[in-house]
């Protein structure tokens, strides 16, 4: 499967929300649907992992979410939009080491603090919209070239 | 050095990837916080911890961690076994607590792992 072959490639999963057994594997999929597609690894390795991220906070603050990757010609976009509680404070939640997160989460290995200052410093652009009682919605871009 | 001299210096465990132990590792990342391993652990590095659940094998296959050392005498849960098996990644499994299995290995030549962000 070459890249110029599928331009623009669109792929959405679902995340169920506090199921965290499946916790990771959309990202799984993503990054093995652009390594299939021949991108470089350093590529490959931002887009999954701002992806994991994203997956990991609809698994643990969402009631559910989709993760939805686009693959254009200069940019890969992973958009995570999910229905949760949304986050009251946007500009406490960037600090590193801010974290709500529950000793479930915790025992995972996550709720460090790190997961939305890891996003924004993996993507090349990053935005965040998040209404309380409603959702959260993120949309990373890795450029390509 | 190869996985296998790990395994040798920690007196590891091969819990997965016997078959792997030829691989070549020359620089590690240490944490329980799977965040922190994303947010600053190079490709290519072993990733020292102390956390066994499938989490782990996932955050690995992701930023391309090359094998995992379970430290403190613990052993990987089931799930975390089966899905290292399927994505190829090797566990090994060492009763040193982290600090001296880091300093095990660094006595040795293996350096830290600090990605650049």
């Amino acid at each position: 499967m070459e890249a110029t072959e599928d331009i623009p490639y669109q792929r959405s999963f679902y995340v169920e929300g506090g199921n965290f057994s499946y916790a990771g594997i959309v990202s799984t999929s993503i990054k093995s649907i652009l390594k299939q597609m021949d991108f470089p690894n350093d590529i490959v390795r931002k887009t999954a992992l701002v992806s994991y991220e994203s997956e990991i906070n609809i698994v643990s603050y969402a009631r559910k979410g989709v993760i939805k990757l686009t693959v254009l010609s200069d940019i890969i976009q992973i958009e995570a939009v999910d229905e949760g509680p949304g986050i009251p404070n946007i500009e406490l939640a960037m600090q590193e080491g801010y974290s709500t997160a529950d000793n479930k989460i915790r025992e995972m290995g996550f709720g460090a603090g790190m997961g939305l200052c890891n996003i924004k410093s993996y993507s090349d652009h990053f935005d965040l919209i998040s209404e309380v009682g409603k959702g959260t919605s993120l949309k990373m871009v890795i450029k390509i070239h | 050095m190869k996985l296998r001299d790990v395994k040798e210096i920690l007196d590891a465990e091969v819990i997965v990837g016997e078959e792997m132990l030829d691989m070549e590792v020359a620089t590690a990342f240490g944490a329980d916080l799977m965040s922190d391993v994303l947010a600053f652990a190079k490709p290519g590095s072993l990733l020292l911890t102390g956390l066994t659940n499938d989490q782990v094998v996932r955050t690995a296959d992701i930023i391309e961690i090359a094998a995992i050392i379970i430290v403190r005498g613990k052993k990987p849960n089931v799930e975390a076994v089966k899905l290292a098996k399927e994505l190829q990644i090797p566990i090994l499994a060492t009763k040193h607590i982290l600090f001296d299995a880091a300093g095990l290995l660094y006595t040795k030549g293996m350096v830290g792992s600090l990605e650049k962000r």
